[in-house]
């Protein structure tokens, strides 16, 4: 397939975004549990939240250059009864609302307990919007990757470990961002979030990496002799009916060669997962606020080689109507 | 229910392309159109097509064959183009079958040409919206036209008759006894889209002869001789 850069910072956006939100929500969630130290309101989770809705609108903003008509883009949200890409369209603005919700109710201070469940664990709106967002942003994971998933001809994408990539890849970009974001405004979870930021990159790793090997091994159901259904083992192309390229050349093809495939395989496993864990690690022994957030940039702009690299290593059936091209 | 397709009999396709330029001259006119060009007379031309023959090569010199490939939307009875539009504009006709795309909903996302295993599906650049084979539902459901001619252009424009149309759900339709007889198939069985246009194979008609039906068995030692003189009535010669 043909990367979109449209495609690619929408899904590293949102999926940096919903992680950022989750990792703010687990930080309330501990301090309720008296495990963290309980935070500011405005000055942690109304602002944090805001980064994250900011996040998630950059990404809404770069989907639209993927549309060739943007201006009928709320026509997007009619299918959801069959398409994935209809139910994302529909939950990403529910998830920013619920998020922009939750930012100001923090903000506003609208935390007074609603009820105390046993005298201990007092339940206000922050704590109910938030496990609504919450939920939310689990589902938007599962929607964006089903997206891919769901696609039963590429086979590359058609597997549970798009959506466990999908998932734990966007948790370990937003938990690493609210260590940076604790680091910058001096607040001690920074620990915390970048622990929980090296497991997410861990199990990213591991699950990203299962799908490598699955995609270096994968055996293709289509062949030429079923695309043209004549039973020899050898077929070959001789004309695709055009000579200056079409929509199905352009598409469905990366147009790069192996060693660049290679290249850009290589800098995302570093840049993603290597990186990030050294620079997390030394911004633990070394308590440096600069370490975090340049974790979190390395392992962004990591992310952005995952997906293209995603999006190339997918090798859609058409192609097999246009070989001289493959 | 009806559903319309076509037939392709990939052992009388010629390769002319006939049934490209008839379908784009009648598309880009009709409903469907403009279908956009861009850079048509430049080194690097390029455009919309609903339908495009290619050429293939079977085996290795000297035993090869050249088949062309006429290719277009095969009108799947289970299109999976369809669910995954967002939007509603791709759909598929209750009353005869033909998947359809509406411009006017589309947004360009492109994910029904993802979802098409064929690439049947070319976005028009110009445009910016998903388009596709339309069967030219505008002829077929014209009823101001005489029956001969409620059929695609390209069926129409074939000079050899390599293309049929018809409803393939009638057992007794011409495509329907076109896919019974010569063993018509459809493309990429094994996604299950159960496409609605089939392909006949190439066939070759060769004369079955055994080597002893070239000797004469009844004559071992090979030695020619005038047949012996009739010797009055034999058996043969008894009227019962």
């Amino acid at each position: 397939m043909h990367p979109a850069f449209s495609v690619i910072f929408l899904t590293t956006l949102i999926g940096a975004g919903q992680g950022l939100f989750l990792a703010l929500y687990t930080g309330q969630v501990y301090s309720l549990a008296n495990l963290l130290p309980p935070q500011d309101g405005t000055a942690f989770f109304a602002s944090g939240s805001l980064v994250a809705v900011l996040l998630l609108a950059l990404g809404l903003v770069a989907s639209f250059f993927h549309l060739g008509h943007p201006e009928r883009g709320w026509r997007a949200a009619s299918q959801w009864r069959t398409s994935w890409l209809s139910r994302e369209v529909i939950l990403l603005p529910a998830f920013m609302g619920l998020v922009l919700l939750y930012a100001a109710v923090h903000h506003l201070g609208w935390t007074t307990p609603w009820l105390v469940i046993k005298d201990r664990i007092p339940v206000d709106a922050s704590l109910l919007i938030g496990l609504a967002a919450g939920i939310a942003a689990f589902l938007l994971y599962f929607f964006t990757a089903m997206i891919y998933a769901s696609l039963r001809f590429i086979e590359e994408w058609h597997h549970w470990l798009t959506v466990a990539n999908y998932t734990l890849l966007g948790l370990a970009s937003g938990f690493t961002l609210a260590a940076a974001f604790s680091a910058l405004q001096g607040i001690d979870l920074v620990g915390f979030y970048g622990t929980w930021g090296v497991i997410f990159t861990l199990t990213g790793a591991a699950t990203r990496l299962g799908s490598l090997y699955r995609n270096g091994r994968i055996v293709h159901r289509s062949s030429a002799r079923t695309a043209i259904g004549i039973r020899h083992t050898e077929v070959r192309q001789r004309a695709q009916g055009f000579m200056g390229g079409s929509f199905n050349t352009r598409e469905f093809f990366h147009g790069r060669s192996p060693s660049i495939l290679a290249a850009v395989r290589l800098a995302f496993l570093i840049l993603t997962f290597v990186a990030p864990l050294a620079l997390l690690g030394a911004a633990y022994l070394l308590a440096s606020p600069y370490l975090p957030m340049a974790a979190f940039g390395v392992q962004y702009a990591g992310l952005l080689a995952e997906r293209w690299y995603f999006f190339a290593e997918a090798r859609h059936p058409q192609n097999l109507y246009y070989q001289s091209m493959a | 229910m009806t559903q319309l397709a076509l037939v392709i009999d990939l052992n009388v396709c010629v390769g002319c392309h006939a049934c490209v330029t008839s379908c784009k001259e009648w598309n880009t006119s009709g409903w469907a159109g403009p279908m956009t060009d861009q850079r048509p007379y430049g080194a690097d031309p390029t455009g919309t097509f609903f339908n495009r023959v290619q050429t293939f090569e079977v085996g290795t010199f000297p035993f090869t064959e050249t088949v062309h490939f006429p290719k277009s939307c095969l009108h799947c009875e289970d299109p999976p183009c369809v669910p995954v539009c967002p939007t509603g504009a791709s759909y598929k006709r209750p009353d005869n079958g033909v998947v359809l795309v509406d411009y006017d909903k589309c947004i360009g996302c492109k994910y029904c040409s993802w979802a098409c295993p064929y690439g049947a599906r070319e976005i028009d650049e110009k445009l910016r919206v998903m388009k596709k084979c339309t069967l030219c539902i505008d002829r077929i459901t014209d009823m101001s036209l005489p029956p001969a001619e409620r059929k695609p252009a390209c069926v129409l424009a074939c000079p050899t008759s390599a293309r049929l149309f018809g409803d393939v759900h009638d057992p007794y339709s011409e495509v329907s006894i076109a896919i019974r007889e010569h063993g018509g198939y459809p493309l990429m069985p094994e996604w299950g889209t159960n496409p609605a246009n089939h392909y006949l194979p190439r066939r070759k008609t060769r004369m079955q002869i055994h080597e002893d039906e070239l000797v004469r068995a009844d004559n071992p030692l090979k030695k020619e001789a005038p047949l012996p003189a009739a010797q009055g009535e034999t058996l043969d010669d008894v009227a019962w």
